[in-house]
């Protein structure tokens, strides 16, 4: 019975404050996991990487790193433009919050755009494991592994920005709608948390698997 | 029959009727039933695989079943009895039911992450269920690459990504309890406050969270390999199989003190009620829930001595995994401690506790020869690890689940369960088990190895004990099947506090409210406090 | 002796008889636990049980002190358990300088084993009494283990790569082996015997055979056929590194770092020779993965073991433990190991 710009305060809860408190606490706690998640995936990478490394260099060469970079480069704005949503939501801009995640969601929408350009590219290249993976030159097998750790992860990474794209855009239909104030803007707060947390990965897959042995080129 | 008492107050199985009320009902406390209907029913079919095996069992040849269908029923033993019914079992129905009102509070921090771990649990064990009708999977629960990847010709992605999705369930569920646990205690319910069955419930949370995104990963990577003929863990194509193995232990290990460690937190009330005393060392119990949760993410190299990891690994993993057996060895004496000059009742849900004590000390004990080097690369892969595992997952947890059932029955469903007949399975149950289990050691130390269909002759009369304890222990598992159900018609109405219990849960009505407490409560004594609890009736 | 009862273990061999005193140890200290605690429990509920529903016990407050010992107590029983158990480990671990070579290939779902001169068998493993045997184990698909209970022995064997594991039998029999990874349908079918036989039985047995050839010697003519020997030539310095004397030594890859040219090396160089190339050499070798299967491929090893460096005939190489016997004159087919003279 609450309406949209009020606070609902949920039956479990004594007051906001918990309310705000244990939500954005659940949020840090999921992202917990989600370390974890990747985690699995950067360990396997990390291990094979420290096994083979001349193939991950002489793999690495084949990925372009200036649309890897542009990808980072999309990314890092959109957290910028995420975090300018949260201050707006912070100081009552609601038009500014509504703009700003729009905003965020476009970068995100150009962000998985270049990147299936690039796994495109890879497939027209034979450089997709599963799929006619062609490479006949140094250490084709452990090549392929790179490639297969690539995919697994760049994969993951982008489901999970599909994940992301579709929580801002249901962020960005309630906030025009008016549905967040400066005493109540946690979901906005929490989606923040999560895109923050995506783009980190990112940082991290960027230079693990574009800017490996670049000397070699 | 059931008398007509006025109950004027409404709970939380009055409050509503209807499928609905049930279906998407936010209280934790119908949760926690809609998760006692699915273990359950996940327990007696696993269950019946473990039956077909022990049949197949009792004679040397094969004979029974097909080799296959027998890898594929010890598969589905082993996937349904971990993933999908104890995981889950006590955290997300005992604790899903208790959290909250032990603490205080009126339910979990988020009620509809906490039906939605259910919905998820249900669609991961149906996609499991399915994968088993239209064929099943031979993997074993184990799924080692590359036989799982690249050999096996069973619906190892279906059965893969049923696991993967259940696993979410049991991360919100540890989310769920952290946060609840953290941010909403009632007024003056300090952390050395708490019962310690909660202590017990955030240890198992923390591992749930930090280790069950890894075994998801782990399947991901498995289910691509497999779907796509990558070469991750396929030696063939490049990849490597031990890393598989390293990535499944890291989390199934741990994942054996999410199954034991919400066991440990219902024996220590259960041991102090039935003795009217606060619990031992209550600091020292406390402690060791979360040094367990912290150590039993450094072992994970011991079910690996003999997998070609390097003898200085195998070392460390072997000293670490002696230090994780401290703290369980902490707790084993500190309830011996609590029923020292106690004052001791031999309810059911005792009688459970003194079966986990024993029985977890046998197998925790057996657990120590295991991190002994050269002892494991012997009995490793045999029958003697079976026996470990069992002692501990059915002679601890399984005794555990059941005493906490026992116990709560009446504050859960407002109805006595039947004492009688309660003792008399309790006692079945620990005659079954250890007839079952027992000769299984001795034939492992012999060399009889693990996941075999037919085996020398030599064996066969362990065997026969083996199998005949598992038809007792069948029968003893049957009986509070019966009588619990039972009893929701036809059990003696259940007063607020049989037991004459502290804690929280015990100071409202049996069944609950809906919001659990009229006011919410505020706390200014220690846990297990018995001095200001009246004088009660003889129950 | 009823056959569907074993009471007992045998004990084939020294390892397992220092396995069964730690296992003594381990016992008794179970034994002693867990009769305390089992003890405790029942003497507590009795002496202790409720009389009457008005009994308020005293309380009684946690002693550290009792903490301390129970914890401390334990710590060091363990920490027996720990030491001892390393020791038997590295026991296990560690095979003696002069243990004879066998080869295992598991496959689904048998045991292939390979004598160095010769023998094949299936299923089945002869070996000599009291000579330590060194098993150099590979599998052919997925991951299966080596059990041989009565000499207290199991290691994985692993597609594509080499495991070791050895022992020393100390008495003549018949002993099981069974496969102690789930390894698919016929797991349970994958089993056979190891006979330990008398010396001179054992050399009876093992010319038995009909006119089998050494590995090394087969190995020499898979060289040769698969045209190996036009690169990797040891009358002059070629395109490809000399192979005599390698075995067992140090190589410098392209790479800088150094790596030891065990059985594992030599496996990885035939079917994927690109991912680690010898210092001062092209990338120019071709991959023999699906040419060779991992019989030739023992026979390769063992054929490129047996290329000593050219030295005093009947010497040994230098090098280490599994330096192979010298050739001696270059070129002529290696003789086969006279009776006596051990391999490597």
């Amino acid at each position: 019975m609450a309406n949209h710009t009020t606070l609902a305060l949920r039956h479990q809860f004594d007051n906001v404050e918990q309310q705000k408190d244990a939500s954005t606490f659940g949020m840090w706690v999921f992202l917990v996991t989600e370390i974890l998640f990747f985690g699995g995936m950067f360990c396997c990478y990390t291990v094979y990487r420290s096994l083979y490394p001349s193939a991950f260099g002489h793999a690495s060469n084949h990925l372009d790193v200036m649309l890897g970079a542009v990808s980072t480069a999309v990314l890092i704005c959109s957290s910028f433009t995420m975090a300018c949503a949260v201050n707006s939501a912070a100081t009552g801009a609601k038009n500014a919050l509504a703009a700003f995640l729009w905003v965020t969601i476009l970068f995100a929408a150009a962000f998985l755009v270049v990147e299936m350009s690039e796994w495109h590219m890879l497939y027209k290249e034979g450089l997709m494991p599963g799929f006619n993976f062609t490479y006949h030159d140094v250490d084709p097998a452990h090549v392929q592994l790179f490639f297969c750790m690539y995919f697994a992860m760049t994969g993951l990474h982008a489901s999970h920005v599909t994940i992301g794209i579709g929580l801002l855009v249901v962020m960005a239909i309630r906030a025009s709608r008016g549905a967040f104030t400066p005493q109540y803007y946690t979901p906005i707060e929490i989606s923040g948390l999560y895109w923050h947390f995506v783009d980190l990965v990112w940082i991290f897959l960027f230079p693990l698997y574009y800017l490996i042995a670049r000397h070699l080129h | 029959m059931i008398t007509a008492t006025v109950e004027t107050r409404e709970n939380y199985l009055t409050h509503e009727y209807g499928v609905k009320s049930w279906l998407l009902t936010q209280d934790h406390k119908r949760i926690a039933l809609l998760y006692l209907g699915a273990i359950s029913f996940f327990f007696f079919l696993g269950g019946i695989f473990a039956t077909v095996i022990r049949l197949e069992l009792l004679t040397p040849p094969g004979d029974l079943v097909s080799a296959q269908t027998y890898n594929k029923l010890f598969s589905l033993h082993g996937i349904i009895m971990v993933f999908l019914f104890l995981v889950p079992s006590i955290p997300a129905t005992l604790g899903n039911f208790l959290v909250p009102m032990m603490i205080g509070a009126k339910d979990l921090a988020f009620p509809k992450l906490n039906l939605l771990s259910w919905y998820i649990l249900m669609v991961g064990g149906l996609l499991v269920l399915y994968a088993m009708l239209v064929g099943g999977v031979d993997t074993g629960w184990t799924f080692y690459v590359p036989f799982s990847t690249s050999y096996a010709n069973t619906y190892v992605i279906m059965t893969g990504m049923g696991i993967f999705i259940a696993g979410f369930s049991s991360i919100l569920t540890g989310l769920n309890f952290i946060v609840t646990i953290h941010r909403m205690r009632a007024p003056g319910l300090t952390w050395f406050r708490l019962p310690l069955f909660i202590w017990s419930m955030y240890a198992t949370s923390i591992i749930q969270v930090l280790g069950t995104p890894v075994i998801a990963v782990t399947m991901l990577l498995v289910v691509l390999e497999r779907g796509f003929h990558l070469g991750i863990f396929d030696p063939a194509l490049g990849g490597d199989p031990v890393l598989f193995q390293h990535l499944f232990w890291f989390y199934s290990h741990p994942a054996v003190y999410i199954m034991v460690l919400p066991g440990m937190g219902v024996i220590s009330e259960i041991v102090s009620v039935y003795s009217r005393k606060k619990v031992f060392g209550y600091r020292a119990v406390a402690f060791s829930s979360v040094a367990i949760a912290i150590l039993s993410f450094l072992v994970w190299g011991h079910h690996m001595f003999v997998s070609s990891q390097s003898v200085y690994a195998s070392m460390v993993f072997s000293f670490l995994s002696f230090l994780v057996a401290v703290p369980s060895a902490i707790k084993v004496f500190n309830w011996t401690a609590t029923l020292y000059k106690g004052s001791i009742s031999y309810d059911t849900p005792m009688l459970y506790a003194f079966g986990f004590i024993g029985l977890f000390t046998i197998g925790g004990l057996t657990g120590t020869f295991l991190a002994t080097l050269g002892f494991d690369v012997h009995v490793t892969d045999t029958y003697f690890i079976v026996a470990h595992f069992h002692y501990i997952m059915v002679g601890g947890t399984m005794m555990a689940y059941l005493g906490g059932l026992h116990y709560w029955w009446p504050k859960m469903t407002g109805r006595m369960y039947p004492e009688l007949w309660a003792r008399l399975s309790a006692l079945v149950i620990f005659l079954g088990f250890n007839l079952t289990f027992f000769p299984q050691f001795i034939m492992g130390y012999l060399g009889m190895p693990r996941r075999y269909h037919a085996y020398p002759e030599e064996f066969q009369v362990y065997h026969v004990l083996s199998t005949a304890g598992a038809s007792v222990l069948a029968v003893g598992y049957l009986i509070p099947l019966v009588y619990l159900i039972w009893s929701l018609r036809y059990g003696k109405l259940a007063p607020d506090n049989p037991w004459n219990a502290s804690g929280l849960e015990w100071q409202t009505t049996s069944p609950p409210p809906p919001e659990n407490f009229d006011i919410t409560p505020v706390v200014n004594h220690e846990a297990y406090d018995y001095s200001t609890l009246e004088e009660m009736k003889v129950g | 002796m009823n056959p569907s009862l074993k009471l007992v273990l045998e004990q084939a061999s020294a390892t397992a008889v220092h396995l069964d005193y730690l296992t003594l140890y381990l016992l008794v200290v179970a034994a002693i636990f867990s009769t305390l605690i089992f003890a405790l429990i029942f003497f507590f509920a009795v002496k202790y049980r409720r009389r009457s529903n008005h009994e308020r016990p005293v309380e009684v407050h946690g002693a550290l002190t009792l903490e301390i010992i129970w914890t401390v107590v334990p710590f060091i029983l363990m920490m027996v358990m720990f030491v001892w158990g390393v020791n038997v480990f590295f026991e296990m671990s560690r095979p003696p300088d002069d243990a004879m070579n066998v080869y295992v290939v598991g496959k689904q779902w048998m045991w292939k084993t390979q004598h160095l001169e010769g023998q094949r068998e299936i299923n089945e493993l002869h070996v000599p009494l009291g000579r330590p045997i060194k098993l150099t184990m590979t599998s052919e698909d997925v991951i299966h283990s080596f059990f041989m209970p009565a000499f207290r022995v199991k290691f994985d064997v692993l597609p594509g790569r080499y495991t070791t594991a050895w022992f020393n039998p100390t008495k003549t029999g018949k002993y099981h082996l069974f496969c102690a990874e789930y390894c698919g349908t016929l797991h349970s079918g994958m089993i056979g015997w190891i006979y330990v036989m008398e010396p001179a039985e054992y050399e009876t047995w093992l010319a038995g055979g009909s006119g089998s050839e050494s590995l090394a010697s087969r190995g020499e003519k898979l060289f040769q056929y698969l045209a190996c020997a036009n690169c990797h030539r040891t009358d002059q310095p070629g395109r490809c590194p000399n192979l005599q004397g390698m075995f067992g030594t140090g190589v410098q890859l392209t790479t800088g770092e150094t790596v030891k040219a065990d059985e594992s090396y030599i496996r990885e160089s035939i079917l994927n020779p690109s991912a680690k190339i010898v210092a001062g050499y092209q990338n120019i070798m071709p991959s023999f993965q699906g040419q060779v299967t991992e019989e030739d491929l023992l026979q390769l090893m063992e054929y490129i073991k047996s290329l000593g460096k050219p030295a005093a005939a009947g010497g040994t190489a230098a090098g280490n433990a599994t330096a192979p016997p010298v050739r001696v004159g270059r070129g002529a087919a290696p003789a086969r190991p006279a009776p006596g003279q051990k391999n490597r």
